[in-house]
């Protein structure tokens, strides 16, 4: 899928075309090569191998083996020692090989490095890369969408690009950012997704949504690999008049309620949808803001769409009833649309 | 650090170390002191300071980092995780292991079947020692050791210092758990009265000079109960300041 994303089509036949894998590839060298601070770290990212999505392939001839810094098996320790390194004054960005793995370093994460400025006022800058999502057939414990958990923690920041562009932009504000972030990047869009990414320092501020398609009978809020699927589906209701507005977050946290309250006072009618599961995931807490905060203007209820309550299971007639895609997007916005 | 802002953070006050967000001993960092400031899950305190240690090498800096556990800390995975990649690393990196017998009100018998709590160390290819953790001397002098081969590019070390912890967990528990003879035999060896003696017996202090000091340090600590207890509270509109950097 090559897609312009915004742009304008002057914009993209001056730029260059980029997967996402490969804008994220260069935002991590741009940001070396700018800083000296910046580091990678995690397991097999290191040597001619360049990690198991080969994200970091070439670094270590560029930047040397201690700035591409292979570790053991050991993901509690090895993010706890980029909270130490991050107070030393350095930039670490954390290679978790599959964001299913990030459980192991929950620690190190949610009780140090997140507390850490509130409690005595030492900055910790790092940024987890955490490869997520499913829909490739990759089992239970290559296919989560753990992003609530880290939502639902005090003093992270988290954000979900879902384009080349964004990925790119988004990363270098990442690893700017004084605070821990953490990035889920969707394995589903490596190399499925191509589009104009700006050359140089292009940076996409960690906070604000933005608006994908307009239409005013519906909005469909999304992140990461929902935005496509949400896209596909606002095309083929668009077929029978059907116009949804589609509100890509980009950033989890701090949500950007402001751009979701706009969406749902002016349409009236909402879906949030992700590849998580849908209890307690980001959703549930775009569903109770709108209805808080925009009660009067709603004209029928928020639909909620996401993963089964269940793992994320293998064999593909599973996985598929398991996630949402953009024929059950589809389905759901013309029930809305017609409540 | 000062005593006053010590007891600031024990009591919740504004002016303490973590501005009453943190409590009793944890959270007292300081980075212009060079201190990073703990979790209650202690033994995250063993990765967090082996990074400070690899941020020192990667900018050939001639600096150690250094980090406290108790025996508590010897059984979890970071122990374990952190020490490999210390030694693979060659990290300027040193750790104290504070053996004082309990984790909370477990003995370390029922801790372990590996009572060399040194030799947990040293499987992942750190330099060890077991010491004496009472006689200040001899830990003076293996800490500085250890400090120096690692700033000279020697490598991790771990030290484990055999004490007793003579109070409870905290100053809720009372430690009935403990034998009183075990207790009793180690208040002979308390640090203070050992060094106190040995001072004298040296001839470098005598024992008037001694009491005039420990007097002093009464009356500093009496003088900062006093001062702190009158600090103002945190004002709660205040909250949320300083959640983000």
């Amino acid at each position: 899928m090559s897609e312009n994303f915004g742009f304008s089509r002057s914009e993209v036949s001056s730029g260059r075309e980029l997967t996402y894998l490969e804008a994220i590839a260069e935002a991590i060298a741009y940001e070396m090569e700018r800083d000296d601070r910046v580091l990678v770290l995690g397991e097999d990212v290191g040597g001619s191998f360049g990690g198991a999505f080969k994200v970091t392939k070439g670094l270590a001839d560029r930047f040397g083996d201690e700035r591409v810094l292979n570790t053991p098996i050991a993901e509690l320790s090895f993010t706890g020692m980029a909270t130490g390194m991050a107070l030393m004054g350095m930039r670490p960005i954390v290679e978790m090989q599959f964001a299913d793995f990030i459980s192991t370093a929950f620690d190190s994460i949610v009780q140090f490095a997140a507390t850490n400025h509130y409690r005595w006022g030492a900055a910790v800058p790092w940024v987890i890369r955490a490869p997520s999502d499913g829909g490739i057939r990759s089992g239970p414990f290559h296919s989560q969408n753990p992003e609530a958990w880290f939502v639902h923690t005090p003093g992270l920041k988290v954000v979900a690009p879902s384009t080349p562009s964004d990925a790119k932009g988004l990363l270098l504000a990442a690893i700017r950012d004084d605070n821990p972030v953490i990035y889920f990047e969707a394995k589903p869009l490596y190399r499925s997704v191509r589009g104009y990414v700006p050359d140089g320092d292009h940076v996409v501020p960690i906070g604000p949504a933005v608006i994908r398609r307009e239409g005013s009978d519906l909005t469909i809020i999304v992140y990461g690999t929902m935005v496509h699927e949400a896209l596909e589906a606002a095309a083929a209701l668009s077929v029978d008049g059907i116009e949804a507005t589609v509100v890509d977050l980009r950033t989890l946290k701090p949500l950007d309620e402001e751009a979701v309250l706009e969406a749902a006072r002016r349409t009236g009618k909402v879906i949030v949808c992700h590849a998580a599961n849908r209890m307690l995931g980001v959703g549930a807490e775009v569903a109770s803001l709108i209805a808080e905060e925009a009660f009067d203007h709603l004209d029928g209820p928020v639909v909620r769409l996401g993963g089964a309550d269940t793992p994320v299971p293998f064999s593909p007639p599973l996985e598929d009833a398991y996630r949402p895609n953009a024929a059950t997007i589809e389905a759901a916005a013309r029930r809305l649309a017609a409540y | 650090m000062t005593p006053e802002r010590i007891l600031g953070n024990m009591l919740g006050k504004a002016g303490g170390v973590s501005r009453g967000r943190d409590a009793n001993l944890h959270g007292m960092g300081d980075l212009d002191l060079g201190i990073i400031g703990f979790v209650s899950h202690i033994p995250q305190s063993l990765p967090t300071t082996l990074g400070a240690a690899m941020a020192f090498k990667m900018r050939s800096e001639a600096r150690v980092a250094v980090t406290f556990v108790g025996d508590g800390s010897t059984t979890a995975g970071a122990f374990h995780e952190t020490l490999n990649m210390a030694a693979l690393w060659n990290a300027p990196y040193v750790l104290i292991i504070e053996n004082n017998q309990y984790a909370y009100s477990t003995p370390l018998r029922q801790q372990t079947a590996v009572e060399d709590l040194a030799s947990k160390a040293e499987v992942h290819g750190v330099a060890t020692r077991t010491i004496d953790g009472n006689d200040i001397e001899g830990v003076r002098t293996a800490v500085s050791e250890a400090v120096e081969r690692a700033r000279s590019g020697g490598g991790p070390s771990a030290i484990e210092t055999i004490t007793m912890r003579m109070r409870g967990h905290a100053v809720h528990d009372g430690a009935e758990y403990v034998p009183q003879n075990l207790l009793a035999e180690w208040e002979e060896r308390d640090p203070l009265v050992v060094f106190r003696r040995r001072l004298i017996e040296r001839g470098d202090a005598s024992s008037k000079e001694l009491d005039m000091i420990d007097a002093e340090c009464r009356a500093i600590i009496d003088g900062v109960v006093a001062e702190v207890q009158g600090w103002p509270m945190p004002d709660p509109s205040t909250l949320a300041d300083g959640l983000y950097a």
